[in-house]
This record gives C-alpha cells, sequence and structure tokens, in this order.
C-alpha cells in the first residue's frame, strides 16, 4: 500500500475559496506596512553585509509592491510558491519572520529555510509551500509545471506562483515550462518580475520584443503586462490568474513592470551599466513613496500613522538584528547530515 | 518462475508499480500510443490512461524539472529519456537541482523520482545512440544510480527505486533488453539498492563489472573455465551508493582484481574501484589491478569495424583474464 508519509508535500486541508472582491482599506495599509518592513529589513542586511557580517544581499528593493500585492490574492494555506532570489517581501508576506530571515542573512543556528545550507531566502519555507531549490535562474519554471501537474492529478484546486526575473526569460525552462504548462492547461501563475536588467544585460539585448508578456500568446495562453508599482493592478491580475488556474482553465503569464533600486547584489555596481540619467528616473519610480502617496491622497494614511509604521518597522528589524547576532552558528558537524533519506 | 527478457522486467516492474500506488506515474518521449520506442511501456496508455501515461514535447530538461515539481508535490514520477545520449539538457536539473534538494532544504523537501534511460553500445547506435554516462551521475553526491545486468535485477531494483525516497538515476543497456533471459518472479519483490551480487564463484581471480559486460565477463569465465582459470564475477548493480565490501572481500580471496567496463577509461569507476582495493586490500594483492574499458574516444562510431574496435568483447575480456591469471 502506498505510505502516505512519504510525502515531502505538506498535508494541508484546503479551507473554502477566500472570497473574491476588491482591497480594502485596510489590506492596502497591511500592504504598505509590509512593505516599510521588507525597506527596513532590506536596508538592514545592506549595512550588515558592509559591516562584513552578511556575506551577501539580492536586494528587493523597488519589487516590494509587487511583491505583497500577488502574495495577497494568493492563499499560503492552499497554494504553492515557488520562488527566485530576490523575494524578501514575498517570504515577509507569506509569514516569514525578519528574525528567522536575518539569521539566514547572517547564517546562523536555527536558520529555518536550509539550516544555513544555502544562500539566504533559498530553500524551503518552514510553514508553507514555498521553495527555491537552485540559483540557476529558470529551472524553477519546469518544477513548477511538475507541482501543478501533480495538483491536477490528484484534483486538487491550487494555484502554483512561480517567480522569475526578466533575465531568466531567456533560457529554454522558460520555454519548456511555459509550453508544457499550456498544453495541459496546468494551475500556473508565471510571475515575472521585469526589473529590465539580467545583472548588467539590458532588455535590449534580451529580447527583440518590447513585453515578456507577448510572448503569452505563442504558448496559448493569456499573458498581461502590469504596473508593478501599483499595488492594486497587480492584485487584480493575479486573483484573476490565480482564479483562472484553480478553476482549472489553465497557467497566465503576468509581467509586472519594477524598478531595481539596487545593483544586482552587494557585489555588483551598476554605475558601471546604468547611466546616471537612467539611475535618477528609476528612482522617481518608488514603489513606497507611489503607495505612500496614493494612500495619503484618499486619507488612509496620516503623519501620525506613517511614524508609526516606520517606527514599528524600525522596532522590529533591531530587535531581530540584536536576537539574531546574539545566535550560534550551525554546528560543523552537521554539514554532511540530511543528505539522503538514509543517513 | 516465468522467463522474461530484461525489457519486459523493466515493464513489468512499472506496471505493478502503477497499478499498486496511484502516485506512480511516467512520462517521456514517445512513451503513449509508441509504447516507447524500446516498448518499455507497451500498453500502458490503455491500462493506465492519458493522466498517467504523459507523452511528452522533445524538451528533456523540462522532462527531469516536472519530474522534481510532481515529486516534491507528493507523485512519484518515473520519467523516460529516450536513449541516454539525450539527457544532456537535462543534466541541470538532475544533477544540478535533484540531487541537491535534500541537502539545501536540510531535509525538509525531497524529490522521490526515478529518472530512466537506455544506455550503452554494441547496437549500432553510432555516436548520439550508444552512449554510456554512467560515472557522471555516479559522480554527483545524492544521486542514486542503478545499472542493473538480469531481468531478476532490474525487476527487483526498479521496484526498489520506484519505492525509493530520493532521486533514482536508473541505467538500462539497451544491448540486454532483449537479449538477456532469465528467471523473475511473478510476484511482487524488491532488492536493496546499494549491493552487489557475486554472479559467479572463483577462486583465481575477480572481474568487477556492472550492466552489459556481466554477460560479457562471464562468457569469458566460461571460456577460461576450460582452461582451468577459475574467475569470480561481481557485478556492482548500484553504482552509487558503492558497494565495496562485497568487491574488497571477493579480491582478498582471490588476490587479483580486473575492473570491466564499457564507459571511459579516464577518471572512470574503474579508477574508483582500483583506489579502493589498493586502499583497502593492498597486502592481499598479488598483482596490480588491471582495468579494461572503453576507450577515450569520445563517442562510439558507426561503422562495424570501428564500432567492434570500440566496444568491449568476451574475447578482449578473456585475454586480459587471461594475462592476469598468468602474473
Amino acid at each position: 500500500m502506498p505510505d502516505d508519509r512519504a510525502s515531502s508535500a505538506p498535508s494541508r486541508s484546503i479551507a473554502p475559496e477566500p472570497r473574491p472582491g476588491k482591497l480594502t482599506a485596510s489590506d492596502l495599509v497591511g500592504m504598505y506596512r509590509t512593505m516599510v518592513l521588507s525597506r527596513v529589513l532590506d536596508e538592514r542586511i545592506w549595512l550588515l553585509n558592509r559591516q562584513g557580517k552578511a556575506a551577501i544581499v539580492a536586494s528587493a528593493q523597488g519589487h516590494e509592491a509587487a511583491q505583497v500585492a500577488l502574495a495577497r490574492a494568493t492563499d499560503p494555506a492552499r497554494d504553492h510558491y515557488l520562488i527566485y532570489y530576490r523575494e524578501l517581501t514575498t517570504l515577509l508576506a507569506l509569514g516569514m519572520t525578519p528574525l528567522e530571515l536575518l539569521k539566514g542573512f547572517l547564517c546562523r543556528d536555527g536558520e529555518p529555510l536550509s539550516g544555513g545550507r544555502q544562500f539566504p531566502t533559498h530553500g524551503a519555507h518552514p510553514r508553507v509551500d514555498l521553495f527555491s531549490f537552485s540559483n540557476v535562474v529558470g529551472t524553477q519554471l519546469p518544477q513548477a509545471a511538475g507541482v501543478a501537474l501533480a495538483d491536477k492529478m490528484r484534483g486538487e484546486a491550487r494555484a502554483t506562483i512561480v517567480y522569475f526575473g526578466d533575465g531568466a526569460t531567456s533560457q529554454g525552462d522558460c520555454h519548456e515550462a511555459m509550453n508544457f504548462a499550456a498544453i495541459h492547461r496546468l494551475p500556473v501563475v508565471f510571475f515575472c518580475e521585469n526589473n529590465r536588467y539580467a545583472i548588467s544585460v539590458p532588455l535590449s539585448k534580451q529580447m527583440a520584443i518590447e513585453n515578456v508578456a507577448a510572448r503569452a500568446a505563442g504558448y496559448g495562453m493569456p499573458g498581461v503586462t502590469v504596473d508593478g508599482t501599483d499595488v492594486i493592478a497587480v492584485f487584480e491580475a493575479a486573483q484573476a490568474a490565480v482564479a483562472r488556474a484553480r478553476g482549472g482553465k489553465g497557467p497566465t503569464l503576468i509581467e509586472a513592470m519594477v524598478e531595481r533600486l539596487f545593483p544586482h547584489t552587494s557585489d555588483d555596481d551598476h554605475t558601471r551599466y546604468r547611466s546616471a540619467d537612467d539611475i535618477k528616473q528609476m528612482r522617481g519610480k518608488d514603489p513606497i513613496a507611489i503607495l505612500e502617496t496614493q494612500l495619503r491622497r484618499q486619507r488612509l494614511l496620516d503623519d501620525a500613522l506613517h511614524t508609526e509604521i516606520w517606527a514599528e518597522a524600525k522596532r522590529i528589524v533591531n530587535q531581530a538584528t540584536e536576537q539574531a547576532e546574539a545566535a550560534g552558528f550551525p554546528d560543523p558537524g552537521d554539514f554532511s547530515k540530511r543528505l539522503y533519506a538514509e543517513g | 518462475m516465468p522467463v522474461m527478457t530484461v525489457i519486459e522486467a523493466v515493464r513489468e516492474a512499472m506496471r505493478e508499480e502503477m497499478r499498486r500506488d496511484s502516485r506512480v506515474f511516467i512520462m517521456g518521449e514517445d512513451i503513449g500510443a509508441r509504447g516507447g520506442v524500446f516498448l518499455a511501456t507497451d500498453g500502458f496508455l490503455q491500462e493506465f490512461g492519458e493522466q498517467r501515461v504523459i507523452d511528452t514535447p522533445l524538451a528533456e530538461s523540462s522532462i527531469a524539472g516536472i519530474a522534481i515539481g510532481a515529486a516534491v508535490n507528493g507523485m512519484r514520477p518515473i520519467a523516460e529519456i529516450e536513449f541516454a545520449d539525450f539527457v544532456w539538457p537535462a543534466m541541470n536539473q538532475i544533477v544540478g537541482v535533484a540531487s541537491r534538494i535534500r541537502y539545501g532544504t536540510n531535509g525538509t523537501k525531497f524529490a522521490p523520482m526515478v529518472v530512466r534511460m537506455p544506455y550503452g553500445g554494441g547496437v549500432r547506435g553510432g555516436l548520439y545512440h550508444s552512449q554510456t554516462i554512467d560515472v557522471v551521475f555516479a559522480h554527483q553526491p545524492g544521486l542514486i544510480v542503478i545499472a542493473p545486468s538480469t531481468p531478476y535485477d532490474a525487476k527487483g531494483l526498479l521496484k526498489a527505486a520506484i519505492r525509493c525516497d530520493d532521486p533514482v538515476v536508473f541505467l538500462e543497456h539497451k544491448r540486454t533488453y532483449r537479449l538477456v533471459k532469465g528467471d523473475v518472479p511473478a510476484e511482487d519483490y524488491v532488492l536493496p539498492i546499494g549491493r552487489a551480487d557475486v554472479k559467479r564463484q572463483g577462486a583465481d581471480l575477480t572481474a568487477v563489472t556492472y550492466g552489459l559486460m556481466v554477460h560479457y565477463c562471464l562468457e569469458a569465465a566460461r571460456k577460461l573455465e576450460a582452461e582451468g582459470i577459475e574467475v569470480e564475477v561481481v557485478d556492482l548493480r548500484t553504482l552509487a551508493p558503492l558497494d565495496r565490501e562485497t568487491f574488497l572481500e571477493s579480491v582478498r580471496k582471490t588476490s587479483k582484481a580486473i575492473v570491466v567496463h564499457e564507459d571511459y577509461h579516464t577518471y572512470g569507476v574503474g579508477a574508483e574501484i582500483a583506489a579502493t582495493i589498493a586502499q583497502d586490500a593492498f597486502h592481499d594483492l598479488d598483482a596490480p589491478v588491471v582495468r579494461l574499458t572503453g576507450p577515450d574516444v569520445p563517442a562510439m562510431p558507426f561503422a562495424p569495424t570501428l564500432e567492434a574496435e570500440f566496444m568491449l568483447s568476451p574475447e578482449k575480456i578473456a585475454s586480459a583474464m587471461r594475462e592476469l591469471a598468468a602474473y
């Protein structure tokens, strides 16, 4: 007889479909709060990097709105998430704590994603079916098709969200995955965070067309380009794609146009390949400033709440930094364990 | 007990496991209506349906990547790569990802998947349908690599592979598919992964081998028997994890060892085995360890004369054994 214990997927009961609908005022403020927490944490990690304490950071600054809005359109108790390396806001939005994430950046004992074996934010989320196995861009796309195929075979109405940058769309894996998902109408949401740079290579040298989403037509699935600094636009596109996936209607490609406010990683220097004008212009598209303006215009945010939200984020990040720095490093004797099922 | 060929045993193993466990499914090129290029899945589409017998596009990387995703999401995929020569686009997913999932998640995720592939030469397959690829996978920790030689081993090990919680590369020598017949129990049985098998007892020298070369070594051993030389043949069956104890025990008894494999010579399985013997059975040796292997030529040539020169044969093996016995 099949042994149910031998499944590496977390067993989760399916709750009723979450209500569709629009974002409420408190949703918008909640998303702003998560984005601010992500920004403060991201800035702290840069600081720790420059102090020589965090070996590497791939900053999510500029991607926060797209990530928080997509997460809000999904159900972490139901859906699957295959992320890539620039997903700090996604991880916070899906329930990881700043302390857990800082332990990853500082390689401390008890780091829950990979036990300090992988780069920060790689490995598997301890409570949600979210994972990132490889640094080779694009490998997660066929894997997402496989995750979705398993759900479809069992008749389970879950969406599989797969995240990638514009750079990954040049990989053969991207083509193979989109093609297969479309053929079998798999419940996948392909989410491209297009920040116009594959490390240093601009979009014009990655593709001869304007938008990644245009490729969807070639696979026979819907493709949509949205402003990735607009939480409502991303949420609405994501909600439609998730409903389409869970409803058995097939995959969707969403391309969220975002800005990468910092270099590719802490080991990169974008002034070597971005013009001063380009850098100046993209700084004007900071999604946190954009949402802040919108919330103030709608009278959902005033100075007092603004101060409270930023102070709260700083307090949380300060405390998490202190706790993470106080933790020890992983036991070196552990390095060769959990290699196979036995041993 | 029914007599089967290797391909029949492979088919029977998959059929039994698919009947036993609804999580098991198979995907690959031409495996549906065609039943696989070697008919490994003959009749599967009719019995199990399109949901569990998935004809894929010609896209090996996604065959492996989709298998990974389905495996971490609770299924037991069998991914068929049509020929081992075609696996290169999938190396990133198999060697680069599947092998590291358990390690890279500190044991919280794992990929119970089998990647089956016909490999090996002597079938007039030329440069791109003859390849041995054994050591490329066996070198990567985190993968299990199985290469059976007989129908009995093929069935028992493939069933064990499908039930295994780690990614398994299952190498089927295509020349054995119809050439090799043997008794195979009709009932359910599994064989232990990581255990070699002594296919023939002998006191004078030990041949360590696997795959098609097991049969060539047995044929060579029969020739030498007439000359009064008794050869012990150790079939590794699993390349990773490697069962060192079985061949070491044999070498301690015979004091002479020859490693025979079709895969390339330099940095090959033979080098690992020779080094193990040198390290752990040095004082038992009466002769240097001999490696008789495929040549360091990029791939198997097509013309029959060239192919025969590339391939090992029972005659070449018998000659090397004779020389070793006389040392």
